[in-house]
């Protein structure tokens, strides 16, 4: 069959004048010449109507074979040879990716609202939640009702801003929410946080403010005790520090809880070995905490025989100077940028 | 107070216990040790202590008892002597310039020698002669021609007080040879007394907690006096006017003392515990207050005879009368109060019960006959006295903070004693004590399950009155019943019997130690939970600023009107509300509450205007306001933003950069309403004094404003050190913004079929604002119309004076079919229409 052996020769050569193309004006020559109308191709399928009725069906069959097998490796060649003049091209197009990137404005919380939302959610999941109440208070509710009353010694513990209206002051701390939360919600059970802005009668230097914040805990029912509250705050202490930190609970004395403690967090910059940040002891103060005085709960309408409750304190911007070793207070307030945008 | 262990000694055995192990103990019991200063003692090992160290040791090689057996002239220098002296080891020459040496110059053997704290060479020491305490060592010198390598200490130079007139003598049956640190170290604890163990604050209190806590004997003190006198009776009266005021009045009579310096031992105690030696009769005073917490006063007998007309004297207590005034020992003259109860006679007033004595009747070095008072004070009543006359003393730190009444006949014992020992004389038989007020010692009663309850530790019965016991309490065991009597050194244990039973678990607890509690979990009953919408809400607020790059400040809330006043334009008056203002303020500037969050946040840009060009700040926080209806203020959330300089942070391909200006503001606060899901805001033309009046708009939803926004105005910008860019600031009430979010909303469906796009450009008045055209349009549309968006403002000539072209970009769509030509069309036209009738438009070809 003659006519089979030039096909395969046809596509022998035509496989071999495509291979020699290398730009697209060669290509087009080639298509012209190989698949055109006046192609040795062409000129096989017209040849078709002089072939016997057995010879047809495979000669056209072969045509085909050899039309597509010409056509694809058209369109191998000249989609290879695109992507090698795209490739000339990208080869002149070089940045310097050492160059700055084109800064976005990064939005942020100020560093004590950052440090009172982590308080906030490692209290959450135990079950406290956030009681707010006013900065502006009472006599009564700041110190008479916690069990301070007027001219006792314990009232020597805080230096008090007084307004020029008579038995109203700024809050010195933010228990008097203790007081709030226990009358709104007794007779229930209690488990409430406190944070707000407190305020001190105190000269403004590097380790005192005249106002920062206070979280204060309260757990109110009838079946707390002071293992509860060593456990609770350790737990706290452990999510916030790190999960194998310390923690001890020495004696101290607040009016409005008894017993009352101290908790110190094991350094976490020494790991307890002794450093500047925790003066050599290897122990922090985090915070102040104790059992809800019989006093305070009956003024919030409990009765001390059938409930108990502790009750802790801490200042979020202590916590966040010993997690960032600030070592100014004042720079909480002044808002320089340059302190803001580092947290 | 400051706790010397060889004072404390004199009544807990301390043997076998570190100084590490007692201060830790103290210090988990309540009474934090803060500072232990070593006066010979050796320094603890290592860097690591629970406290702060003070102090030098003696080195026990060192620094010995030594023997001066004789003071030789220095051969060139007539203010040095050379001292012949044997430390144990063999006979030294030793030089010194003491001027307590003088007297023994050239006289030969001395017999018996004197004793003294003798430093050999390489020893370190405070420097005797330097201001401070500086440390030195001892080196070889040649002074005057004469080889110098050791010493003879004075107090200073051993660090036990700032005494460097001359050497340290020690007693003569101080054994030479034998380390000074073994005879005579020290080291003196300083403990925080907190008010609730006031009676701590003496060596008897420490002792005690010490004996509790490590289960030891505590040696009761001796308040027997050897009395050779006349009896006492008839010598002098008591008179108590107000037994509420004064429970309790002691007073002993001691005859021919000598006044004169208080042994050396004494002298030393007390400059150790922080207390000036005075003379031997004021010096027991100090001693007993310091030794068991009874303060005592000593008055001149014969002064006071003097006084009575030479007739037995009565002591009277009584109030201040109107317009009283009193000159104390410190030669002030004070004005009275009525309710200042004072010791007086029959001639007046001489001193402030409790708290200062008078200058009249103090002991002076003339007196012979000493009349010792111990009384019992209402420690309220001191309080209130020590509150107006801003005066302090070692007294009335204990006055005031309570004294138990049974104290006072132990403290004019002791100290009658102590005068007698110190000062000889002879001291008169019995003490004539007023009592009209005994106190009751409570009796509180707890059971086992208390305990459990309160603290959670399982105790028997017998070891919570064990531990009770520990601490003086007389306890009895009934059953579960544990009753516990208060000792009568403490009026701290309330009578109400349920606070009674609190302040017994708290002692039991720091006896048993906080240490051995176990940790537990609640296991309480959890409460109904409750959201706090105002925090969710504020708390979305930050999240939704913070997104849009914001960084959040805190700023004072306390102010004052003239730093807020700059937020307004000259010649604006301030709104007129009072502030909430403080009486007693720490600083001028700062004795207000705030009422505006404007003024704060100037300030924090003025603060930071020069460290970056482009600043985006909010705050979040109260203002507060007067309120009408009781004395608190109302207290308002309020939000501020402020955004001012470049639009972009500079980078190093910006040309000139754009600043930011009235749209980039607005474009954040309606990001803001659109988070927080608000619907229906309206923007309108305002007039707040701060703002530029033609670049401000009041924020409405319905007709509720919900804040303010615009550029600062030039006239309060130009008030504040502030970069030349535009400010731009908007104020929120947080409070109406909530009012105004809806509590959840609902989904708009996701749209299904294409919609129609098209661009329309209408010429407008140039006054007609922009936002009366878009709502007529998205009225007009109805919800065919899916979207309306202001694509180019153009104004020229073509269009005429006075106009302006308006080109909106609408998006036709409908949520259940493809819209036909037809229906767009119909649409289009009607919005046209309505345009053209009611806002006077036309379509821009
Ligand atoms: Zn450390």
């Amino acid at each position: 069959m003659d006519t089979l052996k030039q096909l395969d020769q046809i596509e022998k050569d035509g496989l071999a004048a495509l291979a020699a193309a290398s730009d697209e004006e060669a290509l087009a020559a080639w298509r012209t010449a190989h698949l055109g109308r006046k192609s040795g191709l062409m000129a096989a399928f017209d040849g078709m109507k002089d072939l016997t009725k057995e010879e047809r069906p495979l000669v056209g069959r072969r045509a085909n074979e050899v039309k597509q097998a010409l056509e694809s490796a058209l369109e191998k060649k000249q989609s290879a040879l695109r992507m090698a003049a795209l490739e000339a091209s990208l080869s002149g197009e070089h940045l310097d990716v050492s160059l700055p990137g084109r800064a976005q404005p990064l939005g942020r919380l100020h560093p004590v609202n950052q440090t009172l939302r982590r308080i906030y959610a490692i209290f959450a999941e135990m079950g406290f939640q956030v009681y707010r109440s006013r900065e502006v208070e009472s006599d009564d509710y700041n110190f008479t009702f916690l069990n301070i009353p007027a001219h006792h010694p314990a009232r020597d513990m805080w230096d008090t801003f007084h307004t020029d209206r008579e038995g109203v002051i700024l809050r010195t701390h933010t228990s008097p929410g203790q007081i709030h939360a226990m009358r709104e919600y007794c007779p229930e059970t209690i488990r409430v946080i406190l944070p707000g802005m407190v305020y001190r009668y105190e000269q403004v230097t590097t380790r005192s403010e005249m106002q920062f914040n206070q979280v204060e805990g309260l757990a109110v029912g009838p079946n707390i005790t002071f293992g509860d509250l060593k456990g609770t705050l350790t737990d706290f202490a452990r999510r916030l520090f790190n999960p194998q930190v310390r923690t001890r609970f020495r004696a101290s004395h607040f009016p409005f809880t008894e017993p009352s403690a101290e908790m110190d967090v094991e350094c976490f910059v020494c790991m307890g070995d002794g450093c500047s940040v925790c003066k050599g002891t290897g122990w922090l103060e985090i915070l102040g905490s104790g059992m809800v005085h019989p006093t305070v709960l009956r003024a919030g309408g409990y009765d001390p025989e059938q409930v108990s409750g502790f009750a802790f304190g801490m200042g979020p911007e202590r916590i966040t100077m010993l997690l960032h070793r600030i070592t100014d207070i004042r720079h909480f307030w002044r808002n320089d940028v340059r302190f803001l945008e580092q947290f | 107070m400051r706790a010397p262990l060889s004072w404390i000694k004199d009544y807990v055995d301390l043997d076998g216990i570190s100084i590490e192990e007692l201060a830790h103990r103290l210090t988990m019991a309540g009474l934090e040790i803060e500072e232990i200063t070593f006066v010979g003692l050796p320094l603890p090992p290592g860097d690591k202590h629970d406290f702060k160290v003070e102090g030098i040791e003696w080195a026990r090689d060192k620094i010995v008892v030594a023997e001066v057996r004789e003071v030789g002239p220095h051969p060139n220098a007539d203010r040095l002597t050379l001292c012949r002296l044997h430390d144990g080891d063999g006979e030294h020459t030793v030089l010194t310039g003491a001027p307590n040496l003088f007297p023994y110059k050239g006289q030969g053997p001395l017999d018996p020698p004197l004793k003294v704290a003798y430093a050999r060479e390489g020893t370190t020491l405070y420097d005797g002669h330097a201001e401070g305490w500086q440390l030195m060592t001892l080196k070889k010198a040649l002074i005057r021609g004469v080889e110098s390598y050791s010493m003879v200490c004075s107090e200073k130079e051993l660090g036990i007080s700032e005494e460097h007139e001359g050497i340290l003598f020690l007693p003569e049956d101080a054994p030479t040879g034998i380390p000074l640190a073994d005879y005579m170290g020290d080291a003196v604890l300083d403990i925080a007394i907190t008010p609730n163990i006031a009676r701590n604050a003496n060596i008897l209190g420490v002792a005690r907690e010490i004996a509790a806590l490590f289960e030891r004997e505590l040696k009761q003190p001796d308040t027997a006096f050897k009395a050779e006198g006349s009896p006492v009776a008839g010598q002098f009266k008591i008179q108590i006017e107000n037994p509420e005021l004064n429970p309790r009045f002691v007073a002993g009579l001691i005859r021919d003392v000598k006044i004169q310096p208080s042994p050396g031992w004494v002298q030393r105690r007390l400059r150790l515990a922080g207390q000036r030696p005075i003379n031997n009769i004021v010096d027991v005073t100090n001693y007993v207050m310091l030794d068991i917490g009874q303060p005592l006063h000593a008055f001149d007998y014969d002064e006071l005879m003097r006084r009575a007309g030479g007739k037995p004297p009565t002591l009277i207590t009584r109030t201040a009368k109107k317009g009283e005034k009193l000159t104390t020992l410190d030669e002030v003259e004070h004005p009275l109060q009525d309710f200042t109860v004072l010791v007086a006679d029959t001639k007046g007033s001489h001193s402030i019960a409790g708290i200062m004595g008078g200058l009249d009747t103090e002991v002076t070095e003339k007196t012979t006959n000493v009349l010792l008072e111990g009384a019992n004070w209402n420690f309220i009543n001191i309080r209130q006295t020590l509150g107006y006359l801003k005066m302090n003393s070692e007294a009335s730190y204990r006055f005031s903070r309570g004294v138990h009444p049974a104290l006072a006949p132990r403290g004019v014992g002791r100290g009658l004693e102590l005068m007698r020992q110190w000062a000889g004389g002879t001291v008169c038989e019995g003490l004539v004590d007023e009592y009209p007020q005994p106190y009751a010692d409570p009796t509180t009663e707890l059971t086992a399950e208390d305990v459990r309850r309160w603290l959670g530790i399982d105790l028997a019965a017998k070891d919570i009155a064990a531990i009770l016991a520990r601490l003086g309490f007389a306890t009895r065991v009934k059953g579960e019943v544990v009753s516990a009597t208060a000792p009568d050194h403490r009026v701290d244990i309330s009578a109400d019997p349920v606070i009674g039973k609190a302040d017994l678990l708290e002692e039991i607890a720091r006896i048993y130690g906080y240490d051995n509690i176990p940790e537990t979990r609640l296991a309480d009953v959890l409460p109904p939970q409750r959201n706090n919408a105002a925090l969710e809400f504020e708390e979305g607020v930050r999240d939704l600023l913070v997104r849009q790059g914001l960084q959040e400040i805190i700023t004072y809330r306390l102010t004052s009107p003239e730093r807020e006043d700059k937020r307004l334009p000259p010649g604006v008056a301030p709104d007129p509300k009072p502030y909430v203002t403080l009486k007693n303020p720490i600083s001028p500037d700062r004795f207000a509450m705030r009422k505006s969050m404007l003024a704060s946040m100037l300030e924090i840009l003025e603060r930071n205007a020069r460290l970056r060009a482009r600043l985006a700040f909010f705050e979040i926080g109260f203002v507060y306001h007067d309120s009408e209806s009781g004395p608190l203020p109302d207290e308002k959330p309020r939000l501020v933003i402020a955004i001012t300089g470049p639009r972009d942070l500079p980078n190093w391909q910006s040309a000139e950069p754009e600043l930011l200006d009235y749209y980039d503001l607005k474009g954040i606060a309606e990001a803001l309403l659109e988070g927080l899901h608000l619907t229906g805001i309206r923007y309108e033309p305002g007039q707040h004094p701060s703002f530029h009046p033609g670049k401000q708009a009041r924020v409405l939803a319905g007709e509720r404003q919900l804040g303010t926004l615009g550029e600062l105005h030039p006239a309060v910008h130009g008030q504040h050190d502030l970069g030349p860019a535009p400010v731009l600031v908007a104020t929120f009430a947080l409070d109406a913004l909530m009012a105004a979010a809806p509590p959840r909303h609902e989904m708009r469906e996701v749209p299904a079929f294409p919609p129609v796009l098209e661009d329309l450009a209408f010429i407008v008045d140039e006054a007609l604002p922009a936002g009366q055209v878009q709502a007529l349009i998205e009225q007009t549309g109805g919800s065919t119309l899916a979207g309306v968006r202001l694509f180019d403002v153009y104004r020229g000539e073509q269009l005429g004076k006075g106009k302006k072209s308006l080109a909106y970009a609408l998006t036709y769509q409908a949520a259940d079919r493809t819209l036909t030509d037809d229906e767009v069309a119909k649409l289009r036209k009607k919005i046209i229409g309505r345009l053209e009738r009611e806002l006077g438009a036309a379509l821009r070809a």
